[in-house]
């Protein structure tokens, strides 16, 4: 029975209120997972590091007093001079070296994530969509897998050259296209697994089109060997590049790039030291980091541990 | 009840799963899951199945709502064949069949919130209802099922056993369906949560006047919720009718092992009926 004062009304609407305004968000497991990754030491300084290394290869340019093509005809193969703001030395054309490094690893970096994201997004959706439909369809396309994995790698990035010519951007995304076949074949283990689950059961018998169970229900549980490789691929394509610009296939004179500088610094590096440390030390650095990053969300990520 | 027409009749279903015996020259071998099942399932009705594992209980349902080809037979649904339905006939079957699965946890998306979770089904099946509409109906629904509106942003993971089959069961109801099947769908629940799982199936089907499916190996549970009983045999009906015809008078053999084998909390009955097990298992053995 409601009493006369009618506070049952009042708080039941009070309570119903407070129940609806303040819905807390929950902790998914992304955050849980980065929560565990902000306690690896080395791999929050690792993460630091490669953003440093980021913003100073973006925004450097603009506070180094040379530019990367610009030649200095007073200062040719000179060590560093503080004085006429080559701060890394020049190299035998004059040019500035902290300036070239600096537009070296925007260069690998540009060229590493560019050739990430293309082989991420190629791999995840061609190994899920293989892997959910499963049968004919799935081995028709891992046939095709296996044979681009039987051509020789250094053949098709020379056809690609061939077919790109030198626009390195352009390059490097025929790069990550090689690269998703390993994505594709994890992915794919992955959605075998996943589609067995209960919940795409559950979302196929209320009416789900395959594709919205692929991008929905699929791709988001795939995280943990997809968030690694990727990770690790960044570091590949960097050393992939630097071997390719070493044999001449790569960025082009005067843009340039760490493997480019590398490759330029390691015969004279004997007379021209700084021509080859600089370079070196940042790509170093960057592996390094990324490994340490690569290693902290395969631990982060691990189901061991929840 | 027999005036009326079901709303679902399955006639003769039978279900074949083709299994290669391993290797490359392998033959393969054929495993009738589901053999010749018939049965009416009528409007506000629940109809309990029962069986030992794997006898073919999911298979059944998987098929009713075509997850799985049937091999022959048919399921009619509101007067169209299951079978034979195109796609959009297919998706009104979706809306109006719902699925409530054995495992609470793994039947939720661990990277989607409650909220999301039970809005899916609404999205999929009423895309033009708001997004301000749809919030209104998940925190009503959460609400029906005795979920509060505020955990409306939760992970799966945050939630206890029984309360993630209740957002199964919210998810199930979003669509207003007309059936949902219940597939041991409070099997993995502790024993107190589960008589307070099937307590609000109950009420929420009394409200409703939806039927249910209700899938069972537990012969006490179906007993409690259902009206009428199926019991399946390696994928074969061998009794079917009254719960309290089917509990209390058995007439196959395999349906009075199955109720002795419900234990019961009096010591000595449970004595006595553990001498009727033997008993049985013996004429049996000796049947066969
Ligand atoms: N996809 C499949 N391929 C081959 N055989 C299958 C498949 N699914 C089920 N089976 C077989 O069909 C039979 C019936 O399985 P089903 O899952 O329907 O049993 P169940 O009654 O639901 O059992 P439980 O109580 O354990 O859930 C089993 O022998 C099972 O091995
Ligand atoms: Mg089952």
């Amino acid at each position: 029975m409601p009493g006369l004062t009618g506070k049952d009304q009042v708080l039941t609407d009070y309570a119903n209120k407070l129940a609806v305004l303040d819905a807390p968000k929950g902790r998914s497991l992304t955050q849980d997972a980065l929560r565990r990754l902000s306690k690896n030491k080395a791999a929050v300084i690792s993460i630091g590091i490669v953003v440093l290394i980021i913003l100073v290869a973006f925004i450097g340019p603009y506070f180094v007093p040379w530019r990367y093509s610009e030649v200095d005809w007073t200062a040719i193969r000179k060590p560093p001079d503080f004085d006429k703001g080559h701060y890394l030395g020049t190299d035998q054309n004059g040019r500035d070296m902290l300036a070239r490094v600096l537009q070296g690893t925007q260069m690998s970096l540009i060229v590493a994530g560019v050739a990430t994201i293309v082989s991420v997004t190629i791999g995840v959706i061609y190994g899920a969509v293989s892997g959910y439909f499963g049968g004919r369809v799935d081995s028709l396309m891992m046939r095709f897998v296996d044979v681009m994995y039987a051509l020789p790698y250094i053949l098709f990035v020379i056809i690609l050259v061939v077919m790109f010519g030198r626009n390195p951007v352009l390059l490097f995304v025929g790069i990550g296209a090689i690269e998703w076949l390993t994505m594709a074949r994890i992915v794919r283990g992955q959605t075998l697994s996943i589609k067995e689950k209960e919940f795409i059961e559950a979302a196929r018998a209320s009416g789900a089109k395959p594709f919205a169970i692929i991008m929905r229900h699929i791709v988001p549980n795939l995280s943990g060997p997809v968030v690694i490789y990727a990770t690790l691929t960044i570091p590949e394509i960097i050393i992939a590049e630097s071997f390719l610009s070493y044999l001449g296939l790569g960025v082009q004179e005067p843009q340039t790039s760490l493997g480019t500088l590398i490759s330029a610094g390691a015969p004279v590096a004997e007379v021209l030291p700084w021509m080859l440390m600089g370079p070196a030390a940042v790509l170093v650095t960057l592996l390094l980091c990324l490994t340490y990053i690569g290693d902290g969300l395969r631990d982060a990520l691990d189901p061991k541990d929840r | 009840m027999t005036d009326r027409e079901p709303i679902l009749k399955v006639r003769d279903l039978s279900v074949e799963f083709t299994i290669s015996s391993g290797g490359f020259f392998g033959g393969t071998k054929i495993l009738r899951a589901v053999k010749n099942v018939s049965f009416d399932l009528y409007q506000g009705e629940t109809l309990g199945i029962v069986g030992e594992s794997g006898c073919g209980k999911s298979t059944l349902s998987r098929a009713i709502i075509r997850l799985l080809p049937a091999t022959s037979g048919e399921a009619v649904w509101l007067g169209s064949d299951i079978q034979k339905m195109n796609s959009n006939e297919l998706l009104g079957l979706r809306k109006d069949i719902q699925m409530i699965f054995q495992d609470p946890l793994a039947s939720l998306n661990p990277r989607m919130t409650a909220g999301d979770i039970i809005a899916e089904p609404l999205k999929i099946h009423m895309p033009n209802v708001s997004k301000a509409e749809r919030a209104t109906r998940v925190a009503e629904m959460m609400q029906k099922v005795g979920l509060l509106p505020n955990m409306i942003n939760k992970y799966p993971h945050e939630f206890s056993g029984g309360q993630c089959q209740r957002i199964g069961i919210a998810r199930a109801l979003i669509t207003n369906p007309k059936l949902i099947i219940c597939d041991e769908a409070v099997s993995a629940l502790d024993v107190s949560i589960r008589a307070q799982v099937v307590n609000l199936l109950m009420d929420l089907q009394k409200e409703l006047g939806i039927s249910l499916l209700f899938i069972s190996h537990d012969i006490a549970v179906v007993r409690h919720i259902a009206q009428r009983i199926m019991v399946l045999y390696f994928g074969e009906v061998v009794e079917i009718g009254e719960a309290e015809q089917v509990t209390m008078d058995p007439h196959h053999d395999y349906t009075k092992r199955l109720i002795a084998s419900v234990p019961v909390p009096d010591p000595k009955v449970e004595m006595e009926r553990r001498e009727e097990r033997r008993r049985l298992r013996k004429t049996a053995a000796a049947a066969a």
